[in-house]
């Protein structure tokens, strides 16, 4: 029996031939990836266990962006632990205010993650770069701070699911849609300690931007990885951005699969994810009416400039609803001059809305945009669980930048049309 | 090693975000974490979590974020260990990572407030309430080094 695509780079990654499902073993990671919350632990830990030196300091990155530019005091006090000791070990891959974006935009952006690569990273949204063809998962800080030391991970080899994709995505479906949609179809748990390995003709009718999106939210079902074939789009892509040689990894023909799902992108509708789970997917066919107070469009699942080119094409000329709030954060600082240069922040602020510095803030309830009680928000982002945004009894609603930006002029959940 | 406690049940998909909202993840510090464990969910947990309690339940438990703020506020709070029908993959690395005891097996028939006695060598769970016991897999050799050891970091010994 043959290996599936992550299989590959597993094995690759720990000097194996050919691993199996189930196995445990010890991996080489080629990148190491902490925030300013998970990053102090893994430093605490690294430090409590008497390691004096990361064992290299080119494959250490810090990414402050969930409560900076730092909310209060105590989340300045975190970010100043990793500032420390990221000058101490003399890393140079520590993005701080006036460099840095959201992680899982930011890290594919500087090609700091190719195809063939393992990446880890203490962010659960790592999975991310699967998009590229790469093999990333979210681990805890502790495994963040023995990879720090070592270079090495625990993993155990995960079965797959195959996603094979037919079809084109209709006018106003998205990488957003089909991720909501699979979800409906799978649940929170439906690949839980697998890979969704994506496959099919329907990949190449993805854009990378769409790619990353749905990859991002690999998690949400559960997922140990979500990971795409490499094609042109993506070495076109890595190759823009990377000096690094991509190394391209394929499924064997005879690659064990636990199962097989066909996702016909035609067929997909704009969907939106209703509170408190990310599998509550519900089409425009079957929509009650949902007054809103706020929109969010940003986040490393809809941060990048294709999402600001969707939602700016939607608002401009137009104005958000009275009484609603529309949050826009350009996920990286490039992307911000990109949108700025394009006019779309003009029509973002002509429109309404609020500008905001790259932050993962909102997406978390950490900041900048924090929800009171019974308050509802359509959110471009990821998580929809009870408190996710703010108030335990607030509601997040998940949905494309499109769904989001339309929804913020109506004042109500509608589609994009 | 034997634990015996008295359980405290949630059900199904119990994410990070409710385990520890993330309007406390300023911090680091165990005890000020473990001071709104469960919040979101069920305010009195903190007030009536006793050291040595075992929490029970459904499928997808930890399901979410990575913050291993999540498992050290369960831990920190006293729960002796955390059993349930399956966990989030994370949430499972995390807590062997840092010394949490886990368990994967059915939870349907067990209650709150229901006193279990754990015997993890044999990977046995015994409902001391309902006269039953239930079977369980024990870790893959591996993970017990880990947890032997008390966590990851203290495995490799001084951090080469």
């Amino acid at each position: 029996m043959g290996m599936t695509m992550t299989q590959k780079i597993l094995a690759a990654h720990c000097g194996e031939e050919r691993v199996e499902a189930g196995q445990i073993i010890q991996a080489n990671v080629d990148l190491v990836l902490g925030n300013d919350i998970t990053a102090p632990v893994a430093i605490n830990e690294f430090q409590k266990a008497g390691c004096a030196e990361v064992f290299d300091r080119e494959k250490v990155v810090f990414v402050m962006d969930h409560f900076t530019p730092n909310k209060d005091i105590k989340a300045a006090e975190q970010s100043k632990k990793i500032r420390d000791f990221a000058r101490a070990m003399s890393i140079p891959n520590c993005f701080d205010v006036g460099t840095v974006g959201v992680e899982h935009a930011l890290l594919p952006e500087r090609g700091m993650v190719i195809c063939g690569d393992l990446v880890i990273g203490a962010d659960s949204h790592t999975c991310t770069y699967g998009a590229l063809g790469a093999f990333a998962t979210g681990v805890g800080s502790t495994d963040m701070a023995y990879a720090m030391a070592t270079g090495k991970v625990w993993l155990k080899v995960p079965p797959a699911i195959k996603f094979n994709l037919t079809g084109k995505l209709s006018k106003h479906v998205y990488g957003k849609d089909v991720i909501l949609h699979i979800l409906g179809r799978i649940g929170v748990d439906g690949a839980l300690y697998k890979s969704m390995e994506f496959a099919g003709e329907g990949v190449k009718e993805l854009s990378v931007s769409d790619r990353l999106c749905i990859a991002n939210m690999a998690i949400e079902c559960g997922a140990k990885n979500g990971i795409f074939p490499v094609d042109e789009q993506t070495l076109e892509y890595v190759r823009a951005r990377s000096g690094r040689e991509p190394v391209v990894y394929e499924a064997d023909p005879d690659a064990e699969y636990e199962q097989v799902i066909d996702i016909d992108l035609s067929q997909v509708k704009q969907t939106v994810a209703f509170p408190h789970l990310p599998e509550n997917a519900r089409t425009f066919d079957d929509m009650p009416d949902i007054p809103i107070d706020q929109v969010v469009i940003g986040s490393c699942t809809n941060g990048r400039l294709e999402d600001l080119i969707v939602a700016a094409d939607i608002l401009r000329g137009k104005k958000v609803a009275p009484h609603v709030r529309c949050i826009v954060i350009p996920a990286t600082q490039k992307i911000y001059l990109e949108a700025m240069e394009m006019g779309l922040i003009r029509d973002f602020i002509e429109a309404g809305c609020a500008v905001s510095t790259p932050t993962c803030g909102p997406c978390l309830g950490g900041h900048m945009g924090v929800l009171a009680k019974g308050e509802r928000c359509v959110a471009t982002t990821n998580r929809n669980f009870v408190g996710r945004m703010g108030h335990p009894e607030s509601e997040v609603y998940l949905a494309s930048p499109a769904v989001a930006a339309a929804s913020a002029i109506a004042g109500r959940i509608v589609p994009a049309e | 090693m034997n634990i015996k406690g008295t359980v405290i049940k949630y059900g199904d998909n119990v994410d990070t975000d409710v385990i520890i909202p993330a309007r406390y993840l300023n911090t680091s510090d165990e005890k000020e974490l473990a001071a709104h464990c469960m919040e979101d969910l069920d305010r009195t947990f903190v007030t009536r979590v006793r050291p040595g309690d075992i929490m029970v339940a459904g499928t997808n438990f930890g399901c979410g974020s990575s913050r291993e703020h999540a498992p050290l506020a369960i831990k920190t709070s006293g729960i002796a260990c955390v059993v349930a029908k399956s966990f989030a993959r994370i949430f499972y690395r995390n807590a062997i990572n840092i010394g949490l005891p886990i368990i994967e097996c059915d939870t349907d028939a067990i209650d709150e407030g229901d006193t279990l006695e754990i015997d993890f060598d044999k990977g046995e769970l015994h409902n001391l309430t309902k006269n039953t016991t239930a079977k369980f897999a024990p870790f893959p050799p591996f993970l017990q080094d880990i947890i032997k050891a008390g966590g990851l970091l203290k495995s490799i010994g001084g951090g080469k």
